[in-house]
């Protein structure tokens, strides 16, 4: 089987690209593993809200059509939002078709799969950011006693056993995990590393209007002086939630959440945590108030938008003032240990030279380097602040197709 | 009005940092480096260290010179007091560091210093190291720094380059996070 194009993956950002194809009248097909959406089927917990308002989720030649353009779509919502992205656009599916291989072959590449070979001139990766947990190797040293679980099989609280729980990590799944699970009655310690703490609102208006109005989200590679830790920065500490809360650390000490710092070892049945916590909130706060700084300078600078609230600074971040710095096993105090440490791509299938020395593909803003043809998109930071989102998918979508029609007009001027 | 403005020197070459960051991203052998110290016992609680070579950017390097430090103990611990405690240097590695990492964090962020004074404080409760009381550990249980700081930039900027300071500080994730030590008897 033949195609112009592969692009493997039906998630937002593998649709957002095949319709942008198909604007371009690109031959082409989209290969899952699964179902449309599949990642937000089998991977997600039951309380998830998507951390973005509803309006904020534009597709290309696809937008929001209710009536609650501020509100938070629930994981079937979200599911279904994609499906029907899927049926407007008429994407080529090819579902439930697992890739083993893609390689060099052909006059551009060769996808192996469950359901038959394809070659292709180009390829376009987009399998997500998010498809292996990363679970830090001390996790092998735990008893077999204490339950461990990652955000991809997790589901609620029920799942996990009676009495104490270690969420180790507070980006955004972090702190929504501590919050429903310390609420079920298991008492939470969540180990702290490096966050980013934000307020769900601010000067009336959600913060993630404001990110995007202020220009935040659309912020290039060019804009950053350091890409690399741009596209490392944690996910923001929010929830969406219809009384629109702030899910901050100083929320969850007032529920009694303990906070510890960074989980860093394990010795003698012992957990370790780093005593950095006070410095990880300070910067944590004084990144917040940059941001808060930056929206207050263009609510001045742009008048003609006018009354958007008053600025406001919350209270700093709450550290206890020697927050333990090591966690007994043998007593008990935890009976299982949530991981929301993050996640990493998987590209184990991908038998093309590509890759930096953390395994991590080179490419610039989504052109994969040394390997014509071949693409990834919907990584955090591929082309913009806001790649990896549902919402920027548009944006690279577009340029990246360009790119490649360039490329396949190109390669038949050659061969011509 | 117009004004000259002078350049920011915090006497750090942060264009060599930059470059030396680069280059050791390409050649991450070349960033692994060894740090080495020798240690002679003079009598009692006084010892005299010194430091001169160390491995680094793939070959044998040395210091300027041989740098001396004696380390003992207070009168107050029947000690003759030749230098400070063990403990003490711990916190003399600290204050270099951050400090350090200060000039630099303010030089790359065009902030012109004019007076950096840290504080540094650490609890112990000697029960522990005396061996009275098994349940108190023998370091430090706290340790608090204060920096003084006179520099052409906002108080929140300060707060910031300190912040950052240690989340770049050698010293303080020694201090924060754990380290495997293995003593031997050669």
């Amino acid at each position: 089987m033949r195609a112009a194009t592969v692009v493997l993956g039906a998630g937002h950002a593998g649709l957002a690209m095949s319709r942008c194809l198909a604007d371009r009248s690109i031959d082409h097909v989209v290969l899952e593993r699964g179902e449309v959406a599949n990642s937000w089927k089998t991977e997600r917990w039951d309380s998830l809200h998507l951390l973005t308002p509803n309006w904020q989720s534009r597709l290309p030649g696809y937008g929001y059509q209710g009536d609650d353009p501020d509100g938070f779509r629930d994981m079937s919502e979200t599911i279904r939002f994609i499906e029907r992205y899927a049926e407007a656009s008429g994407a080529p599916l090819r579902t439930h078709t697992t890739v083993t291989s893609v390689r060099p072959g052909g006059d551009g590449y060769e996808i192996v799969t469950d359901r038959g070979r394809w070659t292709a001139r180009t390829v376009v990766i987009a399998t997500g950011p998010c498809n292996i947990p990363i679970v830090p190797s001390l996790a092998t040293g735990l008893p077999a006693g204490i339950e461990q679980v990652t955000p991809n099989n997790y589901r609620n609280p029920a799942q996990l056993p009676g009495g104490g729980v270690l969420v180790v990590g507070a980006s955004a799944t972090g702190i929504q995990l501590a919050e429903e699970i310390h609420l079920s009655g298991r008492p939470v310690i969540l180990a702290v590393g490096e966050h980013i703490r934000l307020p769900r609102t601010y000067r009336g208006r959600d913060i993630k209007w404001w990110m995007d109005r202020v220009g935040v989200m659309d912020e290039t590679l060019e804009d950053v002086d350091d890409v690399d830790r741009a596209r490392q920065v944690p996910s923001l500490q929010l929830i969406g939630s219809e009384d629109r809360r702030t899910l901050d650390l100083n929320r969850l000490a007032e529920l009694g959440v303990e906070l510890v710092g960074r989980l860093v070892g394990l010795r003698d049945g012992r957990m370790m945590f780093a005593g950095s916590l006070a410095n990880q909130a300070a910067s944590s706060d004084l990144k917040m108030n940059r941001l808060l700084e930056r929206i207050d300078e263009w609510v001045e600078a742009n008048e003609s938008a006018g009354a958007l609230g008053t600025p406001e600074r919350f209270a700093s971040t709450r550290v206890p003032a020697s927050p333990r710095l090591t966690l007994a096993l043998e007593t008990g105090e935890i009976r299982s240990v949530v991981w929301a440490t993050g996640f990493r791509p998987d590209h184990s299938w991908l038998d093309v030279p590509v890759f930096d020395r953390k395994a991590r593909i080179r490419h610039a803003g989504g052109v994969v380097t040394d390997a014509p043809g071949l693409y990834v998109t919907g990584l955090p930071f591929l082309r913009r602040r806001k790649s990896s989102f549902i919402d920027g998918a548009a944006d690279d979508a577009r340029e990246l197709s360009a790119h490649l029609a360039g490329y396949l007009a190109n390669w038949r001027r050659m061969a011509s | 009005m117009e004004t000259m403005t002078k350049p920011v020197d915090n006497g750090v070459n942060v264009a060599a940092l930059l470059e030396a960051r680069e280059a050791l991203t390409e050649m991450p052998e070349a960033a692994k480096f060894t740090w080495r110290a020798t240690s002679e016992w003079v009598s009692g609680t006084h010892s005299r260290s010194s430091i001169q070579k160390f491995f680094g950017l793939g070959e044998e390097q040395s210091h300027r010179a041989t740098f001396e430090f004696d380390t003992d103990h207070p009168e107050i611990f029947a000690s003759e007091d030749h230098g400070p405690t063990p403990v003490e240097m711990v916190l003399v590695g600290l204050a270099g560091c951050l400090s350090a990492g200060i000039a630099a964090v303010a030089q790359n962020r065009e902030i012109q210093l004019r007076s950096v004074k840290a504080t540094l404080e650490a609890g112990m409760d000697i029960q522990g190291i005396l061996g009275i009381d098994r349940d108190v550990r023998n370091g430090f249980d706290g340790v608090r720094v204060t920096y003084e700081i006179d520099a052409d930039a906002t108080p929140e900027d300060i707060r910031a380059v300190v912040a950052q300071s240690q989340k770049r500080s050698a010293v303080y994730d020694i201090m924060t996070n754990p380290t495997n030590v293995i003593v031997e008897v050669a």
